[in-house]
């Protein structure tokens, strides 16, 4: 059964169609990378999924469940979903332990210790054990944005929505992001990751889909639409990645 | 190769030294020209055809010890009542500034009362304020009426608590929405979020601003004397009016200052640290 089911997405601001008639379907355990400029749509379809922007029109379902519908309470649904942002967006004013922490605590009224046992072991998988008590800003980008996954993971989420987690980091630190992502799809996490890496969709997707002017021009395995693109406007953007050395 | 082995080169042996001498020449520099200065301002007010006769009604050293003692409690009732007011305005600003943000229709009476509270006390000047609590009130004749004091803290904190909610709110509104987007991606509430994300960065970063309307409710604790209670400065004008002698203003002054002075340092200390938090320190 599909995870995540997305009907007939309209989004506008201010007269500006951003989403017009999206459609998209995510199987669990499946990873979805969805490509397109910027302006196509991708960082909206990942803040509608999650309930942060409004939908003018149309039906996403997440386990069968219509979470469009405004009867159903948002923050229900958003503990059910992790999301990491571009800019990483960790809370300043708090520990790297109680950036983790704070949902967990907070929302799933997990005990301090209890919460804090469990983050402690998230952070020493991906390496940053030692980090558990610095301040974001002591942190480099690669390591701010392996908490922030991290702080997403603690909720223990059934969809990650990943926003261009590595369009804010230098070329040096992207390695270390991706390598974490691909180690979730390795443990059957589903996913849908908005990104610039055609080489990491490729590798990692099981799906791409091209977004253009909020609709999705082509999707299907990464192989056949990076690779043998059958419509003018991927092709064309393609083009443009290569030219800018990206693929 | 460490840093301690490091043999700095010719160039920048010259380069140390020209500053070194550079330091030294800014310091004798300042010296000299605030010692001109001072000299200038002494000669200016000293030899001033009237100074003998200010010196004698204001600076004048017997009057300055009888009054002290009357002065000092007066101000001591400035200390408790700057204490109490500064508390009740900060958390009155607090809970108005929170209200303002509040959404939803359910809300909008608070949010209209809440707005209507700082357009009023923001406006309305603090002196009306006091008279119509410390004279008006008392004059409903009600059982268990406070004494004028309390009254007239009531009127201090309304005041302040206008100002205050509104730098507590500039505060709220300057966390940037990718906080608020964070936080709520991660299932947490608006009132949770607000709590454990907002008010937090928000308060640190108007501490300064804070500070800085507290250091001005300090003066105007005093304004409490218009309806009975002896403050410092009525002392002084009591001690005054019994000498035909001005000193006494000026005892009171001097301690206003000597109050004044922890409370700006710890303003500009706050400020400078969060200046240095902001450029990443």
């Amino acid at each position: 059964m599909a995870l995540l089911r997305c009907r007939g997405l309209r989004k506008e601001f201010g007269g500006h169609v951003v989403l017009d008639h999206l459609d998209l379907t995510v199987a669990e355990h499946q990873v979805v990378a969805v490509i397109g400029t910027s302006g196509s749509g991708k960082s909206t379809l990942l803040r509608c999924v999650n309930l942060l922007d409004e939908l003018d029109d149309g039906t996403i379902e997440l386990d069968g469940e219509d979470i469009s519908d405004p009867r159903v309470d948002p923050d229900r649904v958003r503990r059910r979903i992790g999301m990491v942002f571009q800019a990483y967006n960790l809370f300043p004013h708090l520990s790297v332990l109680d950036n983790i922490t704070l949902a967990p605590r907070r929302v799933h009224r997990r005990g301090r210790a209890e919460a804090e046992a469990q983050a402690r072991e998230l952070l020493d998988r991906v390496g940053l054990g030692a980090k558990a008590d610095a301040y974001p800003d002591r942190l480099s980008g690669g390591q701010q944005q392996r908490v922030a996954i991290v702080r997403a993971l603690a909720n223990s989420p059934r969809l990650m929505l990943l926003d261009e987690v590595t369009s804010a980091l230098d070329p040096e630190l992207v390695g270390e992001v991706l390598a974490m992502i691909r180690d979730l799809k390795a443990d059957g996490m589903t996913m849908v990751l908005a990104t610039h890496e055609m080489g990491f969709a490729r590798e990692v997707a099981d799906e791409v889909c091209f977004l253009d002017a909020g609709r999705v021009v082509e999707s299907g395995p990464p192989e056949q639409v990076l690779g043998e693109p059958t419509q003018p406007r991927t092709r064309q953007f393609l083009r443009r990645i290569i030219e800018a050395g990206r693929l | 190769m460490t840093l301690l082995d490091h043999v700095p080169s010719e160039a920048q042996l010259r380069r140390s030294a020209y500053r070194r001498r550079q330091t030294v020449y800014s310091v004798l520099v300042a010296a000299s020209s605030t010692a001109a200065l001072g000299t200038l301002l002494v000669i200016a007010v000293t030899g001033a055809p009237g100074w003998d006769r200010v010196r004698l009604s204001f600076l004048d050293p017997q009057i300055a010890r009888d009054a002290l003692p009357t002065v000092l409690s007066g101000l001591w009732l400035n200390v408790r009542l700057l204490v109490c007011c500064a508390v009740g305005a900060l958390l009155l600003g607090l809970v108005i500034a929170v209200l303002r943000t509040l959404r939803g229709p359910v809300f909008f009476p608070v949010r209209a009362l809440a707005a209507g509270y700082t357009y009023t006390f923001r406006g309305l000047p603090l002196i009306i304020v006091l008279y119509l609590l410390t004279l008006g009130v008392p004059g409903l004749r009600l059982q268990g009426m406070p004494p004028v004091l309390v009254l007239g803290g009531i009127a201090l904190v309304l005041t302040y608590g206008g100002y205050l909610a509104e730098v507590f709110r500039a505060g709220i509104e300057s966390v940037h929405s990718s906080q608020l987007a964070a936080a709520r991606s991660l299932g947490l509430t608006y009132r949770q979020t607000m709590r454990h994300v907002v008010l937090p960065q928000a308060v640190r970063r108007v501490a300064p601003p804070l500070l800085n309307d507290v250091v001005a409710l300090q003066k105007d604790v005093g304004l409490v004397s218009l309806a009975g209670p002896i403050d410092a400065v009525r002392a002084a004008q009591i001690a005054t009016a019994q000498t035909f002698n001005y000193t006494p203003y000026v005892v009171a002054g001097v301690l206003f200052v000597l109050l004044a002075i922890p409370l700006i340092a710890v303003t500009d200390w706050v400020t400078l640290r969060s200046a240095r938090r902001q450029s990443g320190g």
